[in-house]
């Protein structure tokens, strides 16, 4: 079982890595792009747990450590093998 | 009258604040790594600048796991004076012993330079040596110290005259120009600037030496 997080900055707080990414892909002739955001990707793999202690220990990592309330929102999806 | 300096893997401003504690306050100053976990003996505490665990994460993230900081909360609560500078001002809001976060630069980049900050606290354990609004010079140095608080915390802040530090000229995009603020109690300060490298006039600036001494003072 693997879980993959997404964590990105909260609505409202500006991502200057994002908006200097669309810039420069604007540079080079990409358009239609409204927002780019660039976040993190975290991918966890896990020993004998069932999804829901897999979900009990994502939530928790993140809660803890992985994204910081005060800025970051964080989501995730469990890939069963 | 002793000084703490909390040492991490990737502290690098520990010398600097050694030297400075050392050489132009006379006080007793010891290196405490991160794994110890009693600083009852020691009046001052300074977690000082650097990139403790590579700044993996988010700056300061792993690092507010680290033993000592279990220490440094007991220490808190007692009221003592604990000054965090630059990635410790990271540590800091990481471990939620002051309110806000520290997110990267709006300009994406790496500041190093010689910024102008006004003391809009002058009556803090830490600032008692400057006049309130006094301009003072020290150098920045960080990628992620742009001190990001929303409107309610700001307004909390200004009211209970939490906030020791503004930049004159924004250069990170701080909220409300946010260069330091205090905690609630005023016994904690975290700020970006570093006062240890403007504590001589040989490197150009010496009025950053006055936090530790009013540090020092207010314990004698």
């Amino acid at each position: 079982m693997k879980a993959k997080i997404y964590i990105n900055y909260k609505e409202g707080i500006l991502d200057p890595e994002g908006a200097t990414v669309s810039k420069a892909l604007k540079s080079i002739g990409i358009n239609g792009i409204t927002e780019l955001l660039i976040g993190k990707c975290i991918e966890m793999s896990f020993d004998n747990q069932t999804k829901e202690q897999a979900i009990k220990i994502v939530e928790d990592s993140c809660t803890k450590l992985l994204a910081n309330p005060n800025t970051e929102v964080f989501q995730y999806k469990i890939i069963e093998d | 009258m002793k000084f703490a300096i909390i040492v991490f893997p990737g502290s690098n401003c520990d010398y600097d604040a050694y030297y400075v504690i050392s050489k132009h306050l006379k006080a007793k100053v010891d290196f405490i790594w991160h794994k110890e976990s009693d600083l009852k003996d020691y009046d001052c505490i300074i977690i000082p600048g650097g990139f403790s665990y590579g700044d993996y994460l988010r700056a300061g993230a792993i690092a507010q796991f680290s033993r000592i900081m279990d220490a440094i909360k007991v220490e808190a609560k007692k009221g003592k004076s604990i000054i965090g500078i630059c990635n410790g001002f990271q540590i800091l809001v990481e471990s939620r012993l002051l309110p806000g976060a520290l997110i990267t630069n709006n300009t994406t980049r790496f500041i190093s330079k010689k910024i102008k900050l006004k003391v809009t606290n002058s009556n803090s354990l830490f600032t008692k040596n400057y006049q309130i609004n006094e301009e003072i010079e020290m150098p920045i140095a960080h990628k992620q110290g742009n001190y990001y608080a929303n409107k309610d915390l700001i307004d909390r802040l200004e009211d209970n005259n939490q906030i020791a530090f503004k930049y004159i000229k924004n250069p990170n995009g701080s909220s409300g120009d946010i260069a330091g603020i205090l905690n609630k109690n005023k016994n904690i300060l975290g700020m970006m600037p570093h006062p240890e490298r403007a504590a001589e006039l040989l490197l150009g600036e010496c009025r950053g030496v006055e936090i530790f001494r009013s540090m020092l003072h207010q314990v004698l």
